[in-house]
């Protein structure tokens, strides 16, 4: 399955995932702490070249996700022009930006494995409880597996609806989809029984 | 217990797999994403318990970078954004959804669907929603309250539909409706 890590290696792709997760808490805590313009200015344009940094491949991907922001944007710095309070608002908005665009950063350069190495550490005091942390992990295996499955089974519900009705792909289908999805459970449980079980 | 695993995975699946279908159109033109629609059904069919860690377990492969909210978006920054709160409600709909669902055992099953995800779904769904509206863009409770009040018949209609359609799963397959079992 695809994920949000980036394909351009850079540095911080070989940085402990715990480290750049620790380092995004802290920097966020700081980013709601201060109230003050310039500073934020100068956070965002931190950012910006750390995304920089690795090229402008890496960059591009970076901002584009960034864009998903602008209703907010727009929203915040219009209001805030009306009220006669722009400054807040700019403050709100390049706070929002940079916080945003620092957790992406963590996500585009860490990958899948080193992430599930930190829940399974952070998991290690319940292991430690008793509880049978090897069940989320199959869970997470299990998303992963079925997330492409069910939406190919999706697909091909639409396409037999628009086969047969002249009206639009309607809500009726989901109650359908439903059914495969609890059908295509049910055999997996019994699969797993049938190995031993969890 | 192998049952209970394949049936929060099925449908943290699910919820991801409503993100990638096409969007649905109302009778009246209202586009809905059907995600929301999805963390309502894991209460009102999994239960509370369920079906809240359906939806946690959906939200833990979110966080871990893996792009399955609706058009793609996933990954950390998603938890940094205005609309966080809605995120951190959605475990816990599902979660109330299903207890509500759970407690209304003697009233019909769409109806107790209907006003379980209404309940879960859209009450306690805006309080985070609009709590991470109030945090996120420095807003009072009210201001923020009428920022997503544009929102709230589109998720009316959703608790509607997930209504009908948990009636529709508890004829298809009344065994897997662990909310009433």
């Amino acid at each position: 399955m695809i994920s949000l890590t980036s394909p351009v290696e850079t540095r911080a792709h070989g940085w402990s995932a715990g480290l750049k997760l620790f380092l995004l808490c802290a920097a966020t805590m700081v980013l709601f702490s201060v109230e003050a313009l310039p500073w934020h200015l100068g956070f965002l344009a931190c950012c910006l070249t750390l995304y920089s940094m690795p090229g402008r491949q890496f960059l591009l991907t970076g901002v584009r996700r960034l864009w998903v922001l602008w209703p907010f944007v727009l929203l915040i710095v219009l209001w805030h022009f009306f009220t006669g309070n722009l400054e807040g608002g700019l403050v709100i908005v390049l706070r929002m930006i940079t916080a945003v665009g620092l957790a992406n950063l963590v996500t585009m350069t860490t990958r899948l494995s080193d992430m599930m190495s930190v829940v399974r550490w952070l998991t290690r005091p319940l292991r430690a409880l008793g509880v049978k942390t090897q069940r989320i992990e199959i869970a997470i295996a299990l998303v992963v597996r079925f997330t492409p499955v069910l939406a190919g089974k999706g697909q091909l519900l639409a396409m037999a609806w628009r086969a047969r009705a002249v009206k639009r792909v309607g809500w009726r289908i989901i109650t359908p989809f439903a059914v495969l999805a609890i059908d295509d459970a049910e055999h997996v449980a019994e699969a797993l029984r049938a190995r031993g079980g969890v | 217990m192998e049952r209970s695993i394949t049936l929060i995975a099925l449908f943290a699946a699910l919820i991801a797999a409503l993100g990638l279908i096409p969007k649905f159109t109302l009778a009246f033109g209202v586009p809905i994403t059907a995600q929301t629609l999805g963390v309502m059904l894991c209460g009102t069919v999994l239960g509370a318990r369920r079906g809240g860690l359906a939806v946690l377990l959906f939200l833990g492969l979110v966080a871990l970078g893996l792009p399955l909210l609706a058009g793609g978006r996933g990954g950390l920054g998603v938890f940094a954004s205005p609309s966080v709160g809605f995120l951190i409600g959605w475990p816990l709909a599902a979660f109330v959804a299903g207890w509500f669902m759970e407690q209304m055992r003697n009233m019909p099953v769409g109806l107790a669907a209907g006003v379980a995800s209404a309940l879960g779904g859209i009450v306690v769904m805006y309080i985070f929603g609009i709590a991470g509206l109030m945090v996120m863009l420095d807003k009072s409770m009210l201001q923020s309250a009428g920022l997503v009040s544009a929102f709230i018949p589109g998720d009316i209609i959703k608790a509607v539909l997930a209504g009908f359609i948990t009636a529709g799963l508890a004829k298809a397959r009344p065994a897997s409706l662990l909310s009433r079992t």
